[in-house]
């Protein structure tokens, strides 16, 4: 079964990526998890300068998901380089850098500072965060500014450049086409839907900044939308990730238009768990009759079908 | 050797020690040969999806090869833990954070622990007889019937409703013995309620006792990746430390609490 895809030039072994702030800078759970099976790493979010993160309360669980604001948490590129990329530099898969930026020149900078580190597989950008001031979802809710950021970052390398967007717009599909115009060589979504929980004892917001991401079983339905969506909108891959628990989740991702997916908050309940739907999709190709998981990239047979569903009783 | 284990463990025992507080055992010769007090293991307990995330439980002791949990029942993951039976499979990840200090210079083990936070002290005390330390332990309970003092020594009782023991906070029976007794030599370690252990942190430093805290966060991981459970460094250029992997354990004098 052939399992890899590529993406400008860069290999990967398998569809199935690890989304960035869900797996640190990838040396934290060796013990738990053979990081070399995976399709490919993606970092936390790395900004020029470290940042502390919000305060506490950062994380809350809701129905079927949790809500967090971490606040784009990370350790700096400089450090990032020092104490991260010697390790993963050894991994023998991809490993894609997070760029997080309060303004279009710290993207640049960030990226400027790994373009020439071995190591870096190729960047994904992150547009889309929710949690903090500056940057984030003002970014990634306005499309001018996406394209803008894309157009500015893609001269500065050759590597895969990822946009990772925001599913708090009205229409997704209109920040797809602004990237991959841009040059962009692949999106990713969904970023976490920006949620809330309220302590009704206290009458308080349950995390600091009052909103948060929410993330989880409870987002794929949303996601597997939004994914639908852009595919049918632009011909750059899509990287779908949006509550993702299980390799059925994941070939769901895949027949509605992804070309590979992420798994993110998964990790945190079962750091192993992406090895599992890593070879669950394998074998549903097997069933399938392919020689290639590409080959069930948007497949879904959107003809309907009024026969009824048993499947939830 | 792998530093955390990820297995379903059998639970071997489930029983009420005190009004609403139960003892979990369960078997796994991995864990139990690599956990140290103060750590902690992290348990999957779930129908379907819900709830999302592990829970985490001090470990209470360990005997060959089981672990001892000790809980209450406060939401949805405890309710669920309260209903495994001797030979159901649990889904255990740990050990997890950083245990207590033990080996540093102290003669005297201040024990104080403040309802639940009794947990992690029965494993904690074996250790430090071991070492040959003396050991005292300050209780905490809203009321006589929820005291669990197995596996402690010399235990000294303070409740809220005067039932048992001392009528009032564990941390001003404490503050009295030091007065009549300042001692040398000692050193605290704590688990319990915020409010409790930023009494006790006042307290140890002004007697410059060194003084050990363990934790509660909330945490989606346990193991580092999620950040989402940072406490105060007071120096130092980080701002946060994470209560799963630099903790659950602090030095008194390292973090400020909420």
């Amino acid at each position: 079964m052939k399992t890899s895809f590529a993406l400008r030039g860069v290999e990967f072994k398998n569809r199935v990526l690890v989304a960035s702030g869900t797996f640190g800078y990838g040396d934290e759970v060796t013990d738990l998890v053979d990081v070399n099976r995976l399709g490919g790493v993606i970092t936390k979010s790395l900004s020029l300068k470290p940042r502390p993160g919000n305060p506490p309360r950062r994380i809350t669980e809701t129905a079927c998901g949790m809500l967090n604001s971490i606040g784009l948490a990370n350790i700096g590129v400089r450090e990032f380089i020092d104490k991260k990329l010697p390790y993963l530099r050894t991994l023998e898969t991809v490993v894609l850098v997070n760029i997080a930026a309060s303004s279009v020149q710290e993207y640049c900078d960030v990226l400027k500072a790994l373009e020439d580190e071995e190591g870096v597989d190729g960047y994904e950008i992150n547009v889309s965060c929710p949690n903090v001031k500056e940057g984030g979802l003002t970014f990634g809710t306005d499309s001018r500014m996406t394209r803008q950021i894309t157009e500015k970052l893609r001269p500065l390398t050759d590597k895969p450049l990822i946009v990772k967007l925001t599913p708090n717009v009205t229409h997704i599909s209109e920040f797809a086409r602004a990237v991959a115009e841009a040059g962009a060589d692949a999106v990713s979504l969904i970023n976490t839907v920006l949620g809330m929980a309220v302590d009704i004892w206290k009458k308080k917001p349950k995390l600091s900044t009052v909103t948060g991401g929410l993330s989880g079983p409870a987002i794929k339905p949303i996601a597997l939308a939004k994914v639908y969506e852009v595919a049918q909108s632009v011909t750059i891959p899509i990287i779908g990730l949006g509550g993702i628990s299980s390799w059925e989740d994941a070939v769901e991702f895949l027949l509605v238009g992804a070309t590979a997916v992420q798994v993110g908050t998964l990790n945190y309940v079962n750091p192993a768990g992406t090895l599992a739907i890593i070879d669950g999709i394998a074998g549903y190709a097997g069933q399938m009759g392919v020689q290639d998981v590409g080959e069930l990239v948007g497949k879904l047979d959107a003809q309907l079908e009024f026969s009824p569903l048993h499947s939830w009783l | 050797m792998k530093d955390r284990i990820q297995e379903f463990a059998r639970v071997e025992t489930q029983t009420e020690i005190a009004e609403g507080i139960y003892s979990l055992r369960f078997r796994s010769g991995a864990i139990a040969s690599r956990a140290r007090p103060g750590q902690f293991v992290n348990v999957l307990l779930r129908d379907g999806h819900a709830p999302l995330l592990r829970r985490p439980f001090s470990i209470s002791s360990v005997s060959g090869e089981t672990v001892t949990l000790v809980y209450n029942i406060i939401g949805r993951g405890t309710r669920m833990m309260a209903t495994k039976r001797p030979g159901d499979d649990l889904d255990v990840l740990g050990p997890l954070g950083q245990p207590f200090r033990v080996d540093d210079s102290f003669r005297i083990a201040i024990i104080v622990a403040g309802g639940l936070g009794v947990a992690p002290f029965p494993y904690l005390t074996e250790t430090l007889e071991q070492a040959g330390k003396t050991i005292r332990t300050y209780l905490g309970a809203r009321t006589a019937a929820q005291v669990v003092t197995a596996g402690l020594r010399d235990v000294r009782l303070a409740t809220d409703d005067g039932s048992a023991g001392y009528r009032g906070t564990v941390v001003a029976l404490l503050e009295e013995d030091l007065r009549k007794d300042p001692g040398e030599g000692m050193k605290i370690f704590s688990c319990g309620p915020t409010p409790m252990m930023k009494a006790l942190g006042v307290l140890a430093e002004r007697e410059a006792i060194p003084c050990e805290l363990s934790l509660e966060g909330d945490m989606a991981c346990g193991i580092g990746l999620c950040q989402g459970c940072p406490v105060e460094r007071r120096d130092g250029d980080k701002k946060y430390a994470l209560v799963c992997v630099d903790g659950p354990t602090f030095r008194s004098s390292e973090i400020n609490l909420p």
